[in-house]
């Protein structure tokens, strides 16, 4: 098909005869127009400054200011670093805490609400509401709430007669109260990703499976569950993502505290170049969260396409 | 139809029909019991943020405490904000979300125009270059992005907040995909009819993209508005903050005593406004955040 315009099929390359007439020439240079000013911010905001950071992890850096080259050093130090593997831990146990928690109560929810039910807008608007609220907001309202000594819920512990708990105060608390707080905020997001996928399976299937005599849970196993598949394989990424670059929510209710219990890699990033001032470190440590970032995103697509291929 | 036929066979050949029916409807209330446990739950907080705002200090000094105002007044937001500049404080937000959401979004529609109707060389690599910094978490990049900024001397301008979040990947993903699906008969006609690029664009394309403009508003000033660790570095005075940033300074404020009535009332100023913004549009909030899920 050929299109006198530059649309889809128009070819690389100009060629000599679009020159010949002045309004294929504008028109072979809109596009740029277009999406100049995306390219433009793109460069002058995303690609100079990971250019400058990868510079920076090289570098040693006393303040804000010019650097000195140190070569591998940055990366070398981690290795030796205590508070870079704790908060390789950390990040590790809150990634684990927060993502399959609330994969599976997004899907449990979403199944139930597929189902006709009374209330069932009202039920699912409810259940997104956390999502609204902004990262610091949530973490004000829960930094209360787990207040130790005036939050309602150990106040309401109190109503049942079990001790206070120290929620945000004690590092053998923090880090499952912070799970707790980010699982709540992630709930809706998966339910609604699972709501789109589950509407979208045809209903004859299951009705198939059911004259064949499956069971509601067969039935869901055998036929639902592979058909998500693809859903759970894009929300396990996200989530992931997600919890590796959380950090509003940790930032105001613990601020990586008590002690180094709740730091987790992002935190460190942070304190390395805002508290700190080790600009260079920082840096460094900023591509080894990129790296862990790429690695598992291409580890998961393998997984997912050696799947496929098995089945 | 068939599906109810299909459902009646089934029932039949079991010969379960009655008792799974009755069983069904009471599983039913019950999951409906449970389900409305569990949406109590998740809304608690939100609840709870609105009964302390209305509670004088938030409930902290009274020994006793109720899961509903007692006594309910606006006390504490009449301290904060004679207090604090909280109306800066949404001034500033106000104004950073509308204009960087506005100038965003026409930027997203123009790329994800060109993107998805134009063949251009580089394309391929533009497109693929803009998709990788979705891995790039943003700490990364806020070092080398606050030192431009300050050399630019922007910094606590709202400008600082506005210009760095001007690119938006996501955005420019939705709007390729949208545009992927308007037909190419359309653009055709309109040049044939001898109409600009930039006209054809202007008034032939875009009219069809209202759902999709709908969706990069939403999402782009809820993100916008939301938004803390960018704000929290380039912005420093109090006047100047955006009020989630102002709200994190609020709970170590040496102004109170005990300030989580204060904090609560701010709380609750932050999430109004989009919390009836997304009872309005709930449609185009929900579709707008799982369109981020496809990326």
């Amino acid at each position: 098909m050929t299109t006198p315009s530059g649309i889809a099929t128009r070819p690389t390359a100009t060629t000599a005869a679009d020159d010949d007439e002045p309004r294929r020439r504008s028109r072979s240079k809109a596009p740029y127009l277009f999406v100049g000013p995306a390219a433009l911010l793109f460069l002058a905001f995303s690609l100079v400054p990971i250019v400058v950071a990868i510079g920076l992890a090289f570098q040693e850096t006393a303040t804000l200011g010019d650097g000195t080259w140190v070569g591998t050093d940055n990366f070398e130090r981690l290795g030796s670093d205590p508070l870079f593997l704790t908060s390789l831990r950390n990040t590790l146990i809150f990634t684990v805490g927060t993502v399959p928690t609330a994969m599976v109560i997004g899907l449990a929810l979403a199944v139930a609400l597929n189902r006709p039910l009374p209330g069932r807008a009202v039920l699912r608007a409810l259940f997104f509401v956390p999502m609204v609220a902004a990262g610091v907001v949530v973490g004000v309202i829960m930094s209360w709430i787990f207040n130790t000594d005036y939050g309602v819920a150990n106040n309401l512990l109190g109503v049942v007669g079990l001790d206070r708990v120290p929620w945000l105060t004690s590092p053998q608390w923090a880090m499952f109260t912070l799970i707790l707080v980010v699982v709540w905020t992630r709930v809706g997001f998966c339910m609604v990703i699972y709501l789109g996928a589950l509407q979208s399976i045809p209903n004859e299937l299951k009705e198939a499976a059911a004259i064949d005599g499956a069971s509601r849970w067969q039935r869901f196993w055998s036929v639902t569950w592979p058909l998500l598949r693809p859903t759970t394989s894009i929300l396990l990424i996200l989530n992931v993502v997600f919890s590796l670059q959380a950090f509003d929510v940790i930032y105001v209710m613990t601020g990586g505290g008590p002690g180094f219990s709740t730091t987790v890699l992002i935190q460190y990033v942070f304190r390395a170049a805002f508290i700190d001032a080790r600009m260079g470190y920082a840096a460094a440590l900023g591509l080894v969260l990129v790296a862990i970032l790429l690695l598992f995103t291409l580890l998961r697509q393998r997984a997912t396409r050696k799947a496929e291929e098995v089945l | 139809m068939n599906g109810v036929r299909n459902r009646n066979l089934g029932g039949d050949r079991t010969g379960h029909e009655g008792g799974a029916r009755r069983g069904g409807r009471n599983r039913r209330w019950l999951l409906f019991a449970a389900l409305t446990a569990l949406a109590m739950l998740m809304i608690f907080p939100v609840y709870w943020m609105a009964v302390s705002a209305l509670t004088p200090g938030g409930q902290s000094q009274s020994s006793e405490f109720y899961l509903w105002p007692s006594d309910p007044t606006l006390a504490n937001f009449d301290e904060v904000f004679a207090t604090q500049p909280v109306w800066h404080w949404l001034g500033n937000s106000m104004f950073i979300a509308t204009v960087g959401t506005a100038l965003s979004v026409c930027v997203s529609l123009g790329a994800g125009y060109a993107l998805a109707k134009y063949s251009f060389r580089g394309r391929g690599v533009l497109y693929a270059a803009f998709l990788v910094t979705i891995m790039i978490p943003i700490q990364v990049t806020l070092v080398p992005a606050f030192l431009m900024v300050a050399r630019a001397g922007l910094v606590d301008s709202p400008w600082a907040v506005i210009l760095p979040t001007l690119f938006d990947v996501v955005g420019i993903f939705i709007a390729r995909q949208f545009m992927l699906g308007v037909p190419d008969a359309l653009l055709e006609a309109a040049r044939i009819d001898g109409a600009g690029e930039l006209r054809t664009f202007v008034r032939v394309v875009l009219p069809t993209c209202g759902p999709l403009v709908g969706v990069l508003v939403i999402l782009g000033f809820m993100n916008r508005w939301n938004d803390f660790l960018w704000p929290l570095v380039v912005l420093q005075g109090n006047e100047n903050l955006t009020v989630p940033v102002a709200l994190s300074t609020l709970t170590n404020n040496p102004a109170f005593s005990s300030p989580w009535g204060a904090v609560m009332a701010v709380a609750t100023v932050t999430v109004l406004p989009l919390l009836l913004v997304f009872l309005v549009f709930q449609r185009q909030f929900v579709q707008g955040i799982a369109s981020t899920g496809i990326k």
